[in-house]
């Protein structure tokens, strides 16, 4: 393996490992507030990539991804208001049930709107053959905004949790619920936010990869498996740690494609998460005595 | 007394049985009775999860995994040629404790492949073991952890099948023999032996229910119970619950690994699509339709939704249909259709994250 083909590869695993991470993130949003894993993640990003496809017929392309990521956003509100709000003192475990429903549900509604086929964004600058060259290695011009995109994304909402007062607020509730509540937090209103948040950057996230990795109506499931891989890896809830993850999970990817058969790719995750799970179940950059407790 | 009680729903359930037979055969309908096999073969996952769900609390959303590991074991075992192989001491030794057996296919080729029973207790064996791996170190954590360790097993046995040329790849295996169990009888789907396999499921599917309901009124039961109500008190007790929570996983693997053996026996066949997650979701979905804890209403769940199911009543919506049925059930009524059970469902789960 020469120079040119490691940085091919590394630009590729940090590609999807950025995707990885927003994905994760968005678990780690919602679970920050409610506890709940939300197995329809992996649906936002494909609603959004889908609906921005169908809008970009008529609209412009940056308006199309704006509105789609809207609709995205709300659809996650909605999630929120009609099954979630009305259970407020149901298990962690029925909720987590009801959003694997509620992902089937999304996932058989974009079957019946948009069709089994493989759709795809255009390319945002330039043609899926330009290309810029790297110490020998061809990028996608794709690539770079898939990168900027998610360094955008991730800084965003960095500085939205730390220095908003909407962000605090959602903290807050993270920490403390009925401390939150007494300080004045409207926490319901948090939760919904969590989810509207959460689907809104998942969207974003569905809307930018789609060029490259293309958008057919059953593809976040196993976006979802690789986003709660990363989320796992880097402890749940931690999101900074989760962009570390999802690197490291791209990069493995990347290279193990390198020497394994692509159809075993998808196993390299889910071998990854069972040995976080069995080994380090609060993540790899949790100190063990927090893993100890954790398991106990 | 309350033995005899336990067993009336055994005695109802035994005479269901004997009377759809007979009103279907009096019908001329005796063909819906392939499909109520089939749905009783899916039954067993469901009463074997319902184990798992109900009593010890825990979910597994791999279980089409542990049924594929059982069927594409002994489709394997069973069809993989050994012709090439038949002077190895190896093959000579299992041929002499009678563990392969020699037959020709439709075209007259002559097929040297493990017998049925060998292959039945092989898959039981691996299912067993990847549960017990599995387990080990899962259950040891709260929460959602074993939910997600095995959609991931699941996953992984999806790709296995799926990328494996071994397993047929997205062809699956076909051509799997019957399995003779004694004397004439056989499990074996074609029309001569429609009403006999009809019996064979349901015998199995009522020793299955028998042995869980026996279980859940032992002593394994009650501790898996006051596992339920309260795991610190339990524990006080003297109760191993991880121990308790283990033994009922493998034994739902187990169960879920012998629907899918037999069913791949009946069928003759087996393919990726009985591995997908969306099939260990809709056993999910099955169970708690039957009420989390509640064998009964479970196995009559697990039947009449199967066979709708496999008689395209739902058509396109299939998938929807059990989502929609896995959202209304957790958002009004979590404690199942049927009756309300004794125990709130997944109470030990209740606690919310803090901090």
């Amino acid at each position: 393996m020469d120079l040119a083909q490691i940085v091919q590869y590394c630009f590729s695993g940090i590609t999807v490992g950025s995707i990885y991470a927003i994905v994760a993130i968005g678990f780690n949003i919602i679970f920050n507030t409610t506890g709940i894993i939300n197995f329809a993640q992996g649906e936002f990003l494909i609603v959004g990539a889908m609906t921005s496809i169908s809008l970009c017929k008529v609209l412009p392309l940056p308006l199309a991804i704006l509105v789609a990521v809207l609709i995205t956003t709300l659809l996650g509100g909605l999630v929120e208001l009609v099954f979630i709000r009305r259970l407020r003192d149901a298990s962690v475990l029925r909720l987590i049930v009801i959003t694997i429903g509620v992902s089937i549900l999304i996932r058989e509604a974009m079957l019946h709107i948009w069709d089994e086929k493989v759709r795809s964004l255009p390319y945002f600058t330039g043609t899926s053959i330009s290309t810029v060259t790297l110490l020998g290695a061809h990028i996608s011009l794709q690539v770079l905004w898939v990168l900027g995109v998610s360094a955008v994304v991730v800084m965003a909402l960095t500085l939205f949790f730390r220095f908003t007062l909407m962000g605090r607020a959602m903290r807050s509730c993270a920490d403390d619920r009925m401390a939150a509540r007494l300080c004045g937090v409207n926490d319901r209103w948090m939760v919904t936010l969590s989810f509207m948040l959460s689907a809104g950057t998942g969207a974003l996230a569905g809307c930018v990869i789609s060029p490259i990795t293309q958008t057919q109506y059953d593809m976040g499931a196993p976006l979802a498996i690789k986003g709660f891989t990363v989320a796992i890896l880097g402890g749940l809830g931690n999101s900074m740690a989760a962009v570390a993850a999802g690197l490291l999970l791209g990069l493995l990817e990347a290279f193990m494609v390198s020497q394994l058969q692509v159809a075993y790719k998808e196993a390299v995750a889910i071998v990854v998460l069972l040995l976080v799970l069995v080994f380090r179940p609060s993540g790899l950059f949790a100190r063990s005595e927090v893993s100890a407790l954790r398991a106990s | 007394m309350t033995t005899l009680r336990r067993h009336i729903p055994l005695a109802v359930g035994i005479l269901t049985i004997i009377t759809l037979h007979l009103s279907l055969s009096r019908a001329g309908a005796t063909y819906y009775m392939t499909q109520i096999t089939m749905s009783a073969y899916y039954a067993l996952v469901v009463i074997g999860l319902c184990l798992l769900m109900g009593y010890a609390g825990q979910v597994s959303l791999g279980h089409a995994g542990f049924f594929a590991v059982g069927g594409y074991i002994c489709a394997v075992l069973t069809t993989h040629n050994l012709v090439a192989y038949r002077g190895a001491p190896f093959i000579l030794w299992c041929r002499s404790l009678g563990l392969v057996f020699e037959r020709q296919d439709l075209y007259g080729v002559t097929i040297l492949s493990f017998a049925p029973w060998p292959a039945f207790v092989a898959s039981l064996t691996v299912a067993g073991l990847i549960a017990f791996l599995i387990g080990l170190p899962v259950l040891r954590l709260k929460g959602h952890y074993l939910a997600m360790a095995t959609m991931g097993f699941g996953l992984i046995i999806y790709r296995l099948v799926l990328g494996a040329r071994l397993f047929g790849q997205a062809d699956g295996i076909s051509n799997v023999p019957p399995f003779p169990l004694f004397g004439s009888l056989q499990v074996n789907g074609r029309p001569p032996f429609r009403v006999q396999n009809y019996y064979i499921a349901w015998t199995v599917v009522m020793a299955a229910m028998l042995l869980s309901v026996s279980l859940i009124h032992s002593r394994v039961g009650r501790a898996l119970r006051s596992i339920h109500e309260n795991e610190e008190a339990a524990h006080s007790l003297g109760i191993d619950a991880y121990r308790y929570k283990l033994a009922t996983f493998v034994l739902s693997a187990l169960f879920a690994a012998a629907g899918g053996a037999l069913l791949t026996h009946y069928n003759g066949s087996i393919g990726p699509s009985e591995v997908t997650v969306m099939k260990s979701i809709r056993y999910v979905a099955i169970v708690a339709v039957g009420g989390m804890a509640n064998l009964w209403g479970a196995l009559a769940m697990g039947v009449v939704l199967n066979f709708l199911s496999l008689r395209g009543v739902f058509g396109t919506y299939d998938d929807v249909v059990f989502g929609a049925i896995l959202i209304a059930m957790m958002v009004f009524a979590p404690e199942g259709l049927l009756r309300v059970p004794r125990l709130r469902a997944l109470p030990f789960l209740a606690r919310r994250r803090h901090g």
